[in-house]
């Protein structure tokens, strides 16, 4: 037999399917049972299932390097699932919800009466130096007061197995289309593990993004024209965005096919002649929007957009200027912001942080810098971080200057350990550190998808998830035990 | 339907026939030129004007010989035309509308492109060149059986198919033109021995050869093969059908009326030409206002439905 449980090294680590070594956990049994009774024959098999139905679905994404340029890159997975039971997620659910929506709050508060500066929660210096506070979206308040629709959380787990929400992305979060692929893959090549556990569905993402998008329509119409704005093919995630497009009916459109005309609304450039947008999901930066307002040399974007939008005259999700929230010195704060909005004790865990603008929280960092991960606030990708184990003294240095100069710029958190899942090496199984990032829509409801995309380190030892940076994924399933 | 999407379904079109044309006119060049004999030397340089890239051409070789046009013409990427390029364009015009087209015909082109361009040094010995452009050739008409069967046939589909007779027309009046005017000197009772094959090589150039035979059981005759190749409505690659394709096309889009209207001009001025008196210079008058015509066909279509495009 392949697979072994017994020889699998759990440690001290927490694992998500195993609570030590040849013990799977209760909602983990079945699956486990089942991939140990496999043949060596059958896990090649599987696996060389799983390549051709990613190669076959075409689901790819995009990298750059200095020989090649761009080019398509097959999306790397593996055929053993992350598996949560739904009392855990049940939770956790209620916890993200609560978190996006004191979010939500805080965003509309910040370009509106700043209560929460006026309180003294949050400082006024902070909000001022914030990149991502767009000064045009002052005094605007979006229908509902919702700017951050489609938000994607980033959670991963320690080894004592608290959930801790290591960061929100509230500007332009994306993994969903492969969340969804890589469950259509494993219908395909585990059809009877579907039929014998209680796996939550995932499908109706598209649907519900579509409803939330519709009802943002300014016009009250049966049928609103909604488009996704892609800045094309040469982005990284042009995939999610044709696939979210098809799988919505909704047109996908760049930059230059939107005009903006003299009445302020926004049309597109059809065959027919100027036909009206009521919504834009846009897959493209602030600093790209809208040239008339941000960057004046995007051609990505749509002059005009934001005098559309604050005229009421087109839906944008998400808004411009969300992304104040999502920066990582604000992070810090989102307990506290919790607290201050909702008057609730926040139900998910932040990861502690060090901001490093606060003079002693600062000494601290550069003291210990070695053994914590350094994250500039305005990255995202995992760019431009530090992660102080697994550096040098020289690395170490540098980013202690890095702090020096430009303090606001810096959090510090301590370095987690993170959970594992066994992950397929050859025929073989060996933990992996991984993390997963649920997708949160915030419309008249807030809804979670059940689970969401699980992204692994596929390096041994390594805690990149990033697909740019040699990440791989998995399907999650959120496992009903009482249903079974 | 966006214009930009619809533009990149009528350049697909364009660019994917023009891959085959292209295959096609070297094929036939080089068995034409095992057929001459030595004195007639009609060499590679007609393949180079057929598409109308002399200047390129001459700004970067010295000499139309077999090696350089080959070259130029199939796998030379700064040459728009070489079957590479266009090849090329035609993937890029495919993958930025993915989600229109069916994956299959995706996957197709992704193919070919990547078939082409592993290959093409395959196209300079004279052995495999006819087992690479056929291959070419091949896929480029799976491409367009996937397409035909598996695309809804609405607005978007019409835009392919309009794309690809214009460049269909265009490379008909094409080869016509350059053919003939190299061709030796003729008279209208009298033909010389090796006319006969050159009339031949233009119909075969267009895939004309065995349906013109079914049609015409005479010898080949140039105003014969004239009217078969502009007039005969028939024929899937003659100017007349091609035309005819397009304002089908047409038909099924809205506000059509000026681009038909343009259609009907060119079609008239075709069916007034009588082909026993199209000899050298006035055919060559002839074909240049079918040109003309054609590009004031596309020029309208270009207004109509992607003013924002030029």
């Amino acid at each position: 037999m392949a697979i072994r449980w017994g020889s699998y090294k759990v440690a001290n680590l927490h694992d998500e399917l195993l609570r030590a070594s040849g013990k799977p956990r209760p909602y983990a049994q079945d699956l486990c049972d089942y991939l140990r009774d496999l043949s060596d024959a059958e896990i090649i098999e599987y696996k060389a299932a799983a390549d051709s139905a990613i190669q076959v679905m075409g689901i790819t994404f995009r990298v750059y390097n200095d020989e090649e340029g761009s080019i398509d890159r097959a999306w790397p997975f593996d055929i053993i699932p992350r598996l949560i039971d739904k009392k855990e997620w049940n939770d956790i659910e209620i916890g993200l919800k609560q978190r996006v929506k004191a979010l939500n709050m805080f965003i509309d508060d910040l370009y509106n009466q700043q209560n929460i500066i006026k309180d003294g929660i949050f400082p006024a210096d902070l909000l001022d130096k914030s990149k991502n506070f767009l000064h045009e979206c002052k005094g605007f308040s979006p229908p509902l007061g919702v700017w951050a629709h489609i938000c994607g959380s980033d959670l991963v787990r320690d080894d004592k197995g608290t959930v801790y929400v290591l960061e929100d992305n509230l500007r332009v979060p994306s993994g969903v289309s492969y969340m969804l692929e890589n469950r259509q893959v494993m219908k395909r090549v585990f059809p009877e593990m579907f039929e014998k556990m209680n796996i939550m569905p995932v499908d109706d993402y598209a649907s519900d993004l579509y409803d939330m998008l519709a009802a943002m329509s300014p016009r009250d119409i049966a049928e609103p024209e909604i488009v996704v704005l892609t800045p094309g093919t040469y982005n990284s995630a042009y995939f999610e965005h044709a696939y979210l497009a098809q799988q919505m009916g909704a047109e996908l459109v760049e930059g230059p096919d939107l005009v903006v005309a003299e009445d302020d609304c926004v049309y597109m450039r059809t065959i027919n002649g100027l036909s009206r947008v009521d919504v834009v999901y846009r897959r493209i930066d602030d600093w790209f929007l809208d040239p008339e307002v941000f960057n004046p040399e995007s051609t990505l974007g749509v002059p005009g957009i934001m005098r559309a939008w604050k005229a009421g005259n087109v839906a944008l999700a998400n808004a411009p200027g969300s992304g104040v929230a999502d920066d990582k010195v604000v992070y810090a704060f989102v307990p506290d912001i919790i607290r201050y909005y909702l008057n609730e004790e926040p139900i998910l865990q932040n990861v502690p942080t060090y901001k490093c603008v606060n003079e002693d929280e600062r000494a601290y960092v550069l003291e210990n810098i070695a053994s914590m991960v350094v994250k500039p606030a305005n990255e995202s990708g995992g760019y431009g971080m530090l992660i102080g184990p697994h550096s040098n003294a020289k690395e170490h240095d540098k980013f202690r200057k890095l702090i020096k100069a430009d303090p606001r710029n810096y959090v510090a958190q301590p370095m987690l350990i993170l959970s594992t899942a066994p992950v397929m090496v050859d025929t073989k199984v060996e933990p992996r550190h991984l993390d997963l990032r649920p997708f949160i829509l915030s419309g008249k409801d807030v809804k979670v998808t059940m689970g969401g995309l699980t992204r692994v380190a596929m390096i041994r030892g390594s805690t990149v998830v990033n697909s740019s940076q040699g990440g791989g994924s998995k399907d999650t399933w959120i496992v009903d035990m009482e249903g079974s | 339907m966006l214009s930009r999407v619809a533009n990149n379904l009528c350049w697909l079109g364009r660019y994917l026939e023009r891959a085959e044309n292209t295959a096609r006119i070297i094929n036939v060049n080089s068995n034409l030129l095992l057929d001459l004999p030595k004195s007639i030397s009609l060499g590679w340089e007609p393949i180079v004007d057929i598409l109308s890239y002399r200047e390129l051409f001459y700004s970067t070789h010295k000499e139309a010989v077999e090696r350089n046009v080959i070259n130029f013409m199939v796998a030379d990427q700064k040459n728009h035309g070489s079957i590479i390029s266009a090849l090329s364009s035609a993937r890029e015009n495919a993958r930025t509308i993915r989600e229109i087209i069916p994956r299959e015909a995706w996957e197709q082109i992704n193919e070919l492109f990547s078939y082409a361009k592993e290959n093409c040094q395959k196209a300079q010995a004279r052995r495999s060149r006819y087992g690479f452009l056929n291959e070419i050739i091949q896929s480029n008409q799976t491409i367009t059986g996937i397409l035909a069967g598996t695309m809804t046939h609405d607005e978007g589909y019409e835009f392919l198919r309009i794309g690809r007779n214009l460049e269909r027309a265009d490379m008909t009046t094409r080869i016509i033109d350059v053919r003939s005017a190299s061709l030796l000197q003729e008279t209208e009772t009298s033909q010389s021995a090796f006319e006969n094959l050159q009339w031949m090589s233009v119909l075969k150039s267009l895939t004309a050869y065995q349906m013109y035979r079914r049609e015409v059981r005479l010898r080949i005759r140039r105003p014969d093969v004239l009217k078969f190749l502009l007039l005969e409505d028939r024929f899937p690659r003659s100017l007349l059908h091609t035309l005819q394709q397009v304002e089908l096309g047409l038909k099924q889009l809205p506000n059509h009326e000026a681009a038909i209207k343009q259609i009907r001009v060119v079609e008239n001025q075709l069916l007034e030409a009588n082909p026993q008196t199209l000899i050298q210079e006035k055919l060559h008058e002839f074909i240049d206002d079918m040109q003309l015509g054609l590009n004031t066909i596309f020029d309208k279509i270009n207004q109509t439905y992607f003013p924002y495009n030029n």
